[in-house]
């Protein structure tokens, strides 16, 4: 039960790990999957909950403020992996939760949770992976946004009369 | 359901020591189902669970204790761990997602310190109305043996069964020979032994 190299604590931390949880599920699984092909560095790993699929009910807001409500269900599929030292120990062990029933994409993702804690490879994961995923996803909602300013309408009323 | 509820495992700290479940998810818990099935409608039958795991199971359960507990526990299922098993905690946390509870109110109690069993009556028995509302006890013992040991009748056996348990404390005929007393209330047991399991279901009786 002793975290020892795995302990993640702190909110700063826990939100960078969000982070990258965030764009690494958003990432379609082609670009993952090269991601993974591509990465000199592969360490040896077992899945330690293979990858299932699920509901789970997704909580809404009104306006974002308002009184939390069930909005609906979506699929997900979920998936732990754990990296395995030289010596057969596990060093770090990563999750995936994913939306859709790609069972290759949540392992994925985990895999790639897993290399993020890992203070030594950190760096060229989250430089040779996360960066451009998270800049590609950034600029394709730049673009979106963009698009709609365009169809945007000012509503404001006439001054009737005097 | 009150009392006792375990500390979820959070965040993603201390995974580190966690074993894998079943190799093969679906057919493992089927193979297990099935043995426990014909143990207790063969009680004393020695019966070895076919199911394997992607890892080891988690100190100190061995095979058979591991794969009843991904077999029959989940969110629903309230487990009592006896002080050795608590070793195992964060494995049923994660893979069963059970929450603990003591004796009284566990629907499975897994024991793998056979000496230190508590007293069978602290067990939730159910009641004359619903006396599907109790425990199965699952027993690490030191050995198991259909040749020796305690003589079993009832029902699923023609004539008589034996079943030798090495390694539990002799009050445990005494206290199971009470329980007898007050079906249909009572406990299920499974003696555990490695990869094998035989069960003890409250309608046999011990004949001495």
């Amino acid at each position: 039960m002793e975290g020892g190299a795995n302990r993640d604590t702190g909110t700063a931390a826990v939100a960078r790990r969000q982070r990258w949880l965030a764009v690494l599920a958003k990432a379609p699984l082609a670009e993952l999957a090269a991601a993974w092909e591509g990465l000199a560095d592969k360490p040896p790993y077992r899945t330690l909950r293979r990858a299932e699929t699920g509901l789970v009910m997704v909580r809404g807001r009104i306006g974002g403020t308002g009184q939390p409500f069930n909005f609906g269900e979506m699929t997900m599929t979920r998936a732990a992996v754990q990296l395995l030292e030289p010596a057969g120990t596990v060093s770090h062990t990563g999750f995936g939760h994913v939306a859709g029933r790609s069972a290759r994409k949540a392992e994925l993702v985990a895999l790639f949770d897993a290399l993020l804690q890992d203070p030594a490879r950190h760096e060229t994961v989250f430089a040779a992976i996360v960066a451009p995923l998270a800049t590609g996803q950034q600029a394709a909602r730049a673009a979106q946004a963009a698009k709609i300013q365009g169809s945007k309408v000012d509503f404001f009323t006439m001054v009737r009369g005097e | 359901m009150s009392a006792g509820i375990a500390p979820r495992l959070a965040g993603s700290t201390g995974f580190g020591g966690l074993e894998p479940g079943f190799a093969e998810p679906v057919r493992d818990a089927q193979a297990c189902f099935r043995a426990v099935l014909d143990a207790l409608a063969n009680p004393g039958r020695i019966t070895s669970v076919a199911a394997s795991l992607a890892g080891r199971p988690p100190a100190p359960l061995g095979l058979a204790a591991t794969s009843v507990a991904l077999t029959l526990c989940d969110l629903d299922t309230s487990v009592w761990l006896d002080g050795a098993a608590m070793a195992a905690a964060p494995f049923f946390a994660f893979h069963c997602g059970a929450p603990l509870a003591p004796p009284a109110e566990a629907r499975m109690a897994f024991a793998a310190d056979a000496t230190a069993l508590p007293p069978l009556g602290s067990f939730a028995l159910g009641t004359d109305e619903y006396p599907e509302r109790s425990a199965m006890l699952v027993i690490e013992v030191a050995g198991l043996s259909d040749v020796t040991g305690a003589a079993l009748s009832g029902p699923g056996i023609r004539g008589e069964a034996r079943l030798g348990v090495v390694g539990l404390p002799a009050r445990f005929w005494a206290e199971r020979a009470e329980l007898a007393e007050l079906f249909p209330r009572g406990l299920d047991v499974l003696f555990v032994f490695g990869g094998r399991l035989a069960a003890l279901p409250r309608s046999i009786r011990i004949v001495f």
